[in-house]
C-alpha cells in the first residue's frame, strides 16, 4: 500500500475511510460508480431522455435500434431508451422504500427478540417462521391482490416478505452480544435496557446488515418487476421495467427482441450493482476495518 | 535434532510488509525442553508456526533453514509435511477448546489422527483412543472417549489435546501457551503431566510462553525473544541469576514472586516510593449471608452459598478461587448486575438489594460502584473511540463529559491524549486496560471491582497496571474488591484475602497471614500451584 493510503487511513475519518475502501477494492469502486449511474438516471432521467417516454407515434412503431432510437421503439412507437431510463425512478423508489421498511421493522422486532428473549422471542420467532413458510412471491401476490393494486401496496408486500430475514439476522447478532463485556459496562455507566440495546448493541449488528440490505435491494427490484410482469401493481402505460419486459415478451417471437431485452438488461444492471455493493458497504460501516 | 538457522518471516499487511522474525537461530537437542519466552508480538508463536509450516496466508518465510533430523522442512513437499506433522513433530495449541472440533466425540478425533498415520485401523481406533486418553491420566477413559468437547472442563480438554498430540509418539512436541485460560492449579496439573510424559518417552519439546516463571520451572534452556529477535539464551538458573540483556532484566523484574513488593515489578529506573494511603478503617461494604441459586437443567445450581464479608474504606480485599468457585457471581451481585437469591449487600449503610438490578442503572448509587472487566477488549464497544468510552458514564450519570474531564482522566491513567480518538482495535492490550480503568474511575466511585484486570496482559504491562491501581487508590481513596485466581498477584495488591471454593468461603484473613500460614489444604494447593522462579539475587 502506498504512503498516501496510510496517512488517509490514519487521520481521514469517515470520508477518508470510504476513499480507502473504494481504493482497496476496485469491484466496490465499480459498484459505487454503477450505483451513481442509477441515481443520476432516477433523479434526472426525465430531463435527460431524448424523447417523451409516453408519447406514442404510430408512424414509427416497432423500429429496430438506430441512432434516433437507441433501444428501438415499441408497438406504440414510444422510445424504449427513454422509457427504460425514466423507469429507474419508480423501480428504485419501490425497492428502496420496501427495503427501508423491512430494515426498520426487522431491526426493531429482531433486536427486541434477541435482547429480551423469553416469550417475546418465542412469539416473534413463530410469526417470522410463519411468514417464511410461504413461497414468498406467492405471499406478495396475495398481499397485493388483497390490499389493492397500487404502488404503495407493492412496497408493503415486498417489505413484509423481507422483514423475517432482517429480524433473524438482528436477533442473532444481538443475542451473542447480550452479555458481552461492553454491554455490562454500558449498564454500569447508567444506560437503561432500551438505551443499551439501541446505542450499544444494535450498531454492532450493522456490518452484516449492510450486506443483507444490498442483496435485498436486488431481490426487491426483481420482486416489484415480477409483480408488474404478472399484471399486479404498476399499470401500463407507466414506464416500469417489469411491465416493459412483460409487454415486450409478446413481440420476441416475431423478432422484435429489443422491447424485452433492454428493460431486462436494465433490471440486471440494477440487481448486479446492489449485489456488488454489499461487501463495500459492510467495510464502510465497520470501524474495525479502519487501521 | 531440530535446528533453525537465520529464520526470517515477513507479513504483508495494509501498512506494508512487517518483519515478524529477524534471523532467529535455535537448536533443540534430543530429550531437551526449550522454553521460548516473550511478550505478545515478540514472534514466539510465529517461530513455531513457521517450523510447522502453518503460517497464515499473509506470512512468508523469506530466509533461513529449518532442519529436522536431517530433513529440510522448508523444502519438504506438502505431502511430506503432512506425514511429519503428528508423527514426528506435534503441536499443542493455545486454546484447547478451539483446537478440538466441537461437533465430534473426542475419541473419534483421536482415532482420526491414529488412522491417518496408520497407527490404528477402523476397528482398533476406539481401543487405541482409550489407551491414549489413559496415557494422559484421564480417569474413566472408557466413558470419556464418547464425550463431546463441550462436556469436558478446560483442563480436561487440554488433556485431550495432549493425548491427540502424543497419540502417534512424536519425537518433538511444540506447546504454544498450553495453559492460557486454565486455572493455576489446573495449569500445574497439566504442565506436570505433559513434562512427565515428555521425560518418560525421551521426547524433545519447545514450550512457548509469556510466563518466565513457568518456563523456568519446566525448561532445560530458555530463549528470550523480543520484536522478532532472540535477545538472550541460557539456563533458567543462569538467566535469573545474571540476566545480560536489559529486556530479560525487565521481564524478570515484572514477574510476580515471593518477597517482591509491587513497586519492584517495575524496571529499576521507573521505581518511585510507594504511595501512602490514608484510611480510617471504617467499613464501606458489608455482605451478609449472600446466596445465589441458578435454575439449572438438572436441578438448582448453588453458585454462591451463604457468603459474608466486608470491605473497608480505602483498602483492598482479594477474592480468590478457581473458576466455578462463585467469585464472579459474587462480584456480579455486588456490582448490581445480578440479583442475589437472598442476603444483604450493605453499602454506605444502605441495603442495595432493595433496588432490583434492572432499576439500578438509574439509581443515584450506580456511580459509586464501578467495575474493571477481565477482558479489556471485550469490555470496550468496538464502535466507540476511547473518548466516547470514557465519556459514556459521565454523560449518563455525571454532569456531562467535558473535553477537559476526559483528558484529565486519560492523564490520570497514563493514556496518551493522542489515543483518545482511536478505536479499541487500534490500541494495545495495556492501552485498552487503561481506557477501561479511566471509564471505571470517571465518576469517582467509592468501590471498584477489579475482575482479573491483568489476566489478559503481558507481565510487564501487568506490572504497570498494578502500580497504576495502587497509585489511584492512594490518590482517590477508592476501595477495591480484587477478584483473581493468581495468588502471586493478590499478595501484591491486597490487604485482606478471602478464599472461595464451591460457593463457600473456606478461608479469610489478612493477605500476609493467609500467604504465610494457610489454614486449609485448598489454599495451600493454590499457593503451591503458582510457579516460582528460582531465587533471585538481591538486586540492590
Amino acid at each position: 500500500m502506498s504512503a498516501v493510503t496510510d496517512t488517509r487511513a490514519d487521520g481521514g475519518g469517515t470520508f477518508g475511510h470510504i476513499l480507502y475502501v473504494l481504493r482497496g477494492n476496485p469491484v466496490t469502486a465499480l459498484s459505487f460508480g454503477m450505483f451513481a449511474v442509477l441515481i443520476v438516471a432516477a433523479i434526472f432521467g426525465p430531463y435527460l431522455v431524448p424523447h417523451d417516454p409516453m408519447a406514442s407515434n404510430a408512424g414509427s412503431a416497432l423500429q429496430a435500434p438506430s441512432w434516433t432510437h437507441w433501444f428501438g421503439t415499441d408497438n406504440l412507437g414510444r422510445d424504449v431508451f427513454s422509457r427504460v431510463v425514466v423507469a429507474t425512478r419508480l423501480d428504485l423508489v419501490i425497492s428502496v422504500s420496501a427495503v427501508a421498511l423491512s430494515l426498520v421493522a426487522g431491526s426493531v422486532l429482531g433486536a427486541a427478540a434477541g435482547y429480551f428473549g423469553g416469550w417475546l422471542d418465542a412469539v416473534l420467532n413463530r410469526i417470522m417462521d410463519t411468514i417464511m413458510a410461504f413461497p414468498l412471491f406467492v405471499l406478495a401476490m396475495g398481499i397485493v391482490a388483497a390490499l389493492g393494486n397500487t404502488v404503495e401496496n407493492i412496497v408493503y408486500a415486498t417489505a413484509v416478505i423481507n422483514t423475517p430475514f432482517y429480524a433473524r439476522l438482528v436477533r442473532a447478532e444481538v443475542n451473542i452480544r447480550r452479555e458481552a463485556g461492553f454491554v455490562q459496562a454500558a449498564r454500569l455507566a447508567g444506560n437503561s435496557d432500551i438505551r443499551v440495546l439501541a446505542m450499544h448493541i444494535f450498531p454492532n449488528a450493522l456490518p452484516p446488515m449492510m450486506v443483507q440490505m444490498s442483496l435485498n435491494l436486488g431481490w426487491a427490484i426483481l420482486n416489484a418487476a415480477g409483480l408488474s410482469f404478472i399484471g399486479l401493481g404498476v399499470r401500463p402505460p407507466t414506464a416500469e421495467w417489469g411491465i416493459m419486459v412483460a409487454e415486450g415478451a409478446n413481440f420476441i417471437v416475431s423478432g422484435e427482441w429489443w422491447l424485452a431485452v433492454f428493460p431486462g438488461l436494465a433490471l440486471m444492471f440494477a440487481v448486479f450493482t446492489f449485489n456488488l455493493m454489499g461487501d463495500g458497504l459492510r467495510d464502510i460501516v465497520d470501524p474495525r476495518q479502519r487501521t | 535434532m531440530l535446528s533453525v538457522k537465520d529464520l526470517a518471516v515477513r507479513f504483508q499487511t495494509r501498512r506494508g510488509p512487517v518483519d515478524a522474525l529477524r534471523g532467529v537461530d535455535l537448536d533443540v537437542a534430543s530429550g531437551e525442553i526449550l522454553g521460548i519466552v516473550g511478550e505478545s508480538g515478540s514472534g514466539k508463536s510465529v517461530t513455531a508456526y513457521s517450523i510447522m509450516r502453518l503460517l497464515e496466508a499473509g506470512g512468508q518465510v523469506v530466509d533461513g533453514k529449518v532442519r529436522y533430523a536431517g530433513v529440510d522442512l522448508a523444502g519438504a513437499s506438502d505431502r511430506e509435511m503432512a506425514d511429519i506433522r503428528g508423527r514426528e513433530i506435534s503441536m499443542i495449541f493455545q486454546n484447547p477448546r478451539s483446537a478440538l472440533n466441537p461437533i465430534r466425540k473426542v475419541g473419534d478425533q483421536i482415532g482420526d489422527v491414529l488412522r491417518r498415520h496408520a497407527r490404528a485401523t477402523r476397528y482398533t481406533a476406539r481401543k487405541e483412543a482409550i489407551k491414549a486418553l489413559e496415557a494422559v491420566r484421564i480417569r474413566d477413559a472408557e466413558a470419556r472417549v464418547d464425550a463431546y468437547p463441550f462436556e469436558l472442563s478446560g483442563g480436561m480438554c487440554q488433556r485431550v489435546v495432549i493425548a491427540l498430540a502424543l497419540a502417534c509418539d512424536p519425537k518433538l512436541l511444540i506447546m504454544d501457551e498450553p495453559t492460557t485460560g486454565l486455572d493455576i492449579t489446573t495449569q500445574k496439573a497439566v504442565m506436570d503431566l505433559v513434562v512427565d510424559l515428555i521425560r518418560d518417552r525421551g521426547m524433545s519439546a519447545i514450550l512457548i510462553t509469556h510466563d518466565l516463571g513457568l518456563a523456568s520451572v519446566y525448561c532445560d534452556r530458555i530463549m528470550v525473544m523480543k520484536d522478532g529477535e532472540v535477545v538472550e539464551r541460557g539456563t533458567p538458573a543462569g538467566l535469573f541469576a545474571a540476566p545480560r540483556h536489559a529486556y530479560t532484566r525487565r521481564l524478570i523484574d515484572a514477574t510476580p514472586r515471593i518477597g517482591a513488593t509491587i513497586r519492584e515489578l517495575l524496571p529499576v529506573e521507573a521505581r518511585t516510593s510507594a504511595p501512602v494511603r490514608e484510611t480510617d478503617g471504617t467499613v464501606l461494604l458489608e455482605v451478609r449471608n449472600l446466596v445465589k441459586t441458578f435454575a439449572g437443567k438438572s436441578g438448582p445450581v448453588h453458585a454462591v452459598r451463604d457468603v459474608s464479608f466486608s470491605v473497608r474504606r480505602g483498602q483492598t480485599l482479594g477474592l480468590v478461587g478457581e473458576s466455578g468457585c462463585g467469585k464472579s457471581t459474587t462480584s456480579s451481585m455486588i456490582v448490581r448486575l445480578l440479583d442475589p437469591t437472598s442476603g444483604e449487600i450493605i453499602f454506605n449503610d444502605e441495603d442495595l438489594t432493595l433496588t432490583p438490578s434492572r432499576d439500578f442503572a438509574r439509581d443515584h448509587r450506580r456511580a459509586k460502584i464501578q467495575m474493571v472487566f477481565q477482558d479489556a477488549t471485550d469490555s470496550l464497544n468496538p464502535r466507540h473511540s476511547s473518548r466516547q468510552s470514557i465519556a459514556e458514564p459521565l454523560d449518563r450519570l455525571g454532569e456531562g463529559a467535558t473535553r477537559m474531564r476526559v483528558e484529565e482522566l486519560a492523564d490520570l491513567v497514563g493514556l496518551p491524549r493522542a489515543l483518545l480518538d482511536r478505536f479499541p482495535h487500534q490500541l494495545s492490550g495495556g492501552q485498552k486496560a487503561r481506557v477501561g480503568i479511566a471509564r471505571a474511575i470517571a465518576l469517582d466511585p467509592d468501590l471498584l471491582i477489579l475482575d482479573e484486570p491483568t489476566a489478559a496482559l503481558d507481565v510487564s504491562i501487568q506490572a504497570v497496571v498494578l502500580n497504576l491501581l495502587i497509585d489511584l487508590q492512594a490518590r482517590l481513596g477508592i476501595s477495591y474488591l480484587f477478584v483473581s485466581h493468581d495468588l502471586n498477584v493478590v499478595r501484591l495488591l491486597c490487604d485482606d484475602v478471602i478464599v472461595m471454593q464451591g460457593g463457600r468461603i473456606v478461608e479469610q484473613g489478612s493477605a500476609e497471614q493467609v500467604m504465610r500460614a494457610p489454614a486449609t489444604e485448598y489454599t495451600r494447593s493454590l499457593i503451591a500451584a503458582a510457579p516460582q522462579p528460582p531465587a533471585i539475587r538481591n538486586q540492590q
